[in-house]
């Protein structure tokens, strides 16, 4: 009874702010509503005993990519202002486009319900299998490769800003031009 | 061996589990032992912030030479108490232009956060509230919550100081936070484990300092130093720089509200204490050495709790000494010190423990007599 209460719970929450994060006028609202959605969803993995999930879930979206969001809000142009409503035609044709995601998505769910039943043992998964699923060699193993690639990615991006940043001297030396 | 443990609270827990298991069904019993323990983390959450805001003050003036509190009580020691009941009875004042919902809601992201990872600690022997298999990945997930909440307060309260500190903050605790989790993953190579209670079980004879010795002691400094950076602290306290941004991001509360921004900064403090104190230090198991049953059954006879806070304790006086030590950092030094020396000797220490622990250098791996468990 009482996982079935947090589950309404839970399942309010997610429902009330995911329409609340669409229709807020507000763009850093959207991103606090947006927040909720997540950490609600970090509630379910905890119901569902997916410990790792869960701190995954909070870390990496709560935690990181809500942090990065509100930052980039806050770069951009008057963050506090109220949208404008966009052109009739433009409104129309997004709830018809999210309601066949929504048929789609749904139609995915129950399809595939039984197989998920199989999937979801409810069992407290053990760390160190973790680990070994992702370093090991086996099939269905062996994510390190995947891993590695984030780190090229990393590389990417600090490589880019090395490249965009401006030198010190060269800015002294066009200020020396200047004067 | 079984040692003779007369004050801990263990007995006293497992009593009231069996009272409520035998006098309730199942369901209420879980509801009302989860209010209780709520109950008790809730208290102790103000009493320990009441006790370090006390303490801080103390150390401080004895830091520069004056008395610190002195008025009310012996020494002052119910100063913080007269100070609590102020602020709860405070007004809280409305501020025009603000987005108020955020607003109001950014506090409680911030003693949410705080909040959450300090029901994790474990206190003593059987005085932990909820034990997770991923433990440190735990208390990482939930401290890094607290950050959106300083960061809303600031882009909140439209005041162009509150937004800076805010953002310098953010910089700040993004940064730091990697340091944290990485030194936290070096001890984690060297347990094996992430679970808090088994950490702590496995350093019984050898605490992870000690076993992992000098890159454990690396890690260590590690953890202190970004912990001590990620609560806005010390020399690192530039989001609240009181010279150039009035307070920070807190600028624009008052009352209870600010209330809340200062407890959860004094409660980080010890919960950063805490952590390094399970990780490294032991947490609340007492000094043992193999073999000296009497002197072990000596060491038994302190409770595990004091253990506890008598290492978390030692910890926030190093984090104090620190704080009144050393002069505020400039914030291109801040962050330089993080990307250009703390990460880079942190990927390679996690690296070397790696190895280390393959090659089975620990101290418990060299003298399993003295310090294997």
């Amino acid at each position: 009874m009482a996982e079935q209460i947090i589950f309404y719970i839970l399942a309010l929450v997610i429902a009330v702010f995911s329409i609340m994060a669409v229709t807020s006028k507000k763009v850093i609202r959207s991103a606090t509503y947006l927040l909720f959605v997540l950490l609600a969803t970090a509630g379910l993995f905890l119901m569902l005993n997916y410990y790792y999930l869960f701190a995954v879930q909070v870390t990496v979206y709560a935690g990181g990519v809500m942090i990065l969001f509100i930052m980039a809000i806050f770069l951009t142009h008057k963050p506090g202002d109220e949208f404008k409503t966009k052109m009739n035609w433009k409104v129309k044709s997004s709830a018809i486009l999210s309601v066949l995601g929504l048929l789609l998505s749904g139609y995915i769910v129950v399809a595939n319900v039984t197989r998920i039943i199989n999937y979801v043992s409810g069992k407290e998964m053990k760390m160190q299998e973790l680990g070994v699923t992702m370093m090991g060699t086996e099939k269905y193993q062996f994510l390190l490769p995947f891993e590695a690639m984030s780190v090229l990615l990393l590389a990417c991006i600090i490589g880019a800003i090395m490249i965009a940043r401006k030198e010190k001297n060269n800015v002294e030396s066009n200020n020396d031009l200047d004067k | 061996m079984n040692y003779n443990q007369p004050l801990e609270l263990t007995g006293l827990v497992s009593n009231l589990h069996e009272f409520f298991r035998d006098n309730l069904s199942p369901f209420w019993a879980t509801l009302v032992e989860g209010a209780l323990v709520l109950l008790a983390l809730l208290t102790l959450y103000a009493v320990i912030a009441l006790a370090l805001i006390y303490i801080e003050r103390k150390i401080t003036a004895f830091f520069q030479s004056r008395l610190g509190p002195n008025r009310l009580g012996k020494y002052g020691v119910i100063q913080s108490i007269a100070d609590m009941i102020k602020i709860l009875i405070k007004e809280i004042i409305h501020i025009k232009e603000v987005d108020k919902f955020l607003f109001y809601a950014a506090p409680f992201f911030v003693i949410v956060s705080s909040m959450l990872t300090f029901g994790a600690i474990p206190f003593g022997q059987g005085l932990q509230a909820v034990d997770f298999n991923i433990g440190i990945v735990y208390v990482l997930a939930t401290s890094s919550i607290g950050i959106i909440g300083v960061l809303l307060a600031g882009w909140s309260s439209n005041n162009k100081y509150s937004m800076l500190g805010a953002m310098r903050s953010g910089a700040q605790f993004i940064s730091y936070e990697l340091s944290a989790g990485f030194a936290l993953m070096t001890v984690v190579v060297l347990s094996g484990t992430m679970q808090l209670s088994e950490i702590v079980e496995s350093q019984r004879y050898a605490w992870n300092i000690f076993n992992g010795h000098i890159l454990a002691l690396i890690a260590f400094i590690i953890y202190l130093i970004s912990g001590h950076a990620e609560t806005n602290r010390g020399p690192f306290d530039l989001p609240e720089a009181e010279g150039e941004l009035t307070a920070g991001y807190h600028t624009e509360y008052s009352g209870l509200q600010f209330g809340f921004f200062y407890l959860a900064e004094y409660l980080n403090m010890f919960i950063i204490a805490s952590i390094a104190t399970t990780v490294f230090l032991g947490g609340w198991m007492p000094i043992q050495i193999k073999g000296w049953d009497a002197f072990n059954q000596i060491m038994w006879y302190i409770p595990s709790y004091v253990w506890f806070f008598g290492k978390a304790g030692f910890l926030v006086f190093l984090s104090l000494w620190v704080r009144w030590t050393f002069p505020r950092m400039r914030i291109d030094l801040l962050l330089n010190l993080e990307w250009k020396y703390l990460l880079p000797i942190n990927l390679i220490n996690i690296i070397v423990m790696v190895v280390m622990v393959l090659m089975g250098w620990t101290l418990s791996d060299w003298f399993p007599a003295l310090f294997g468990n």
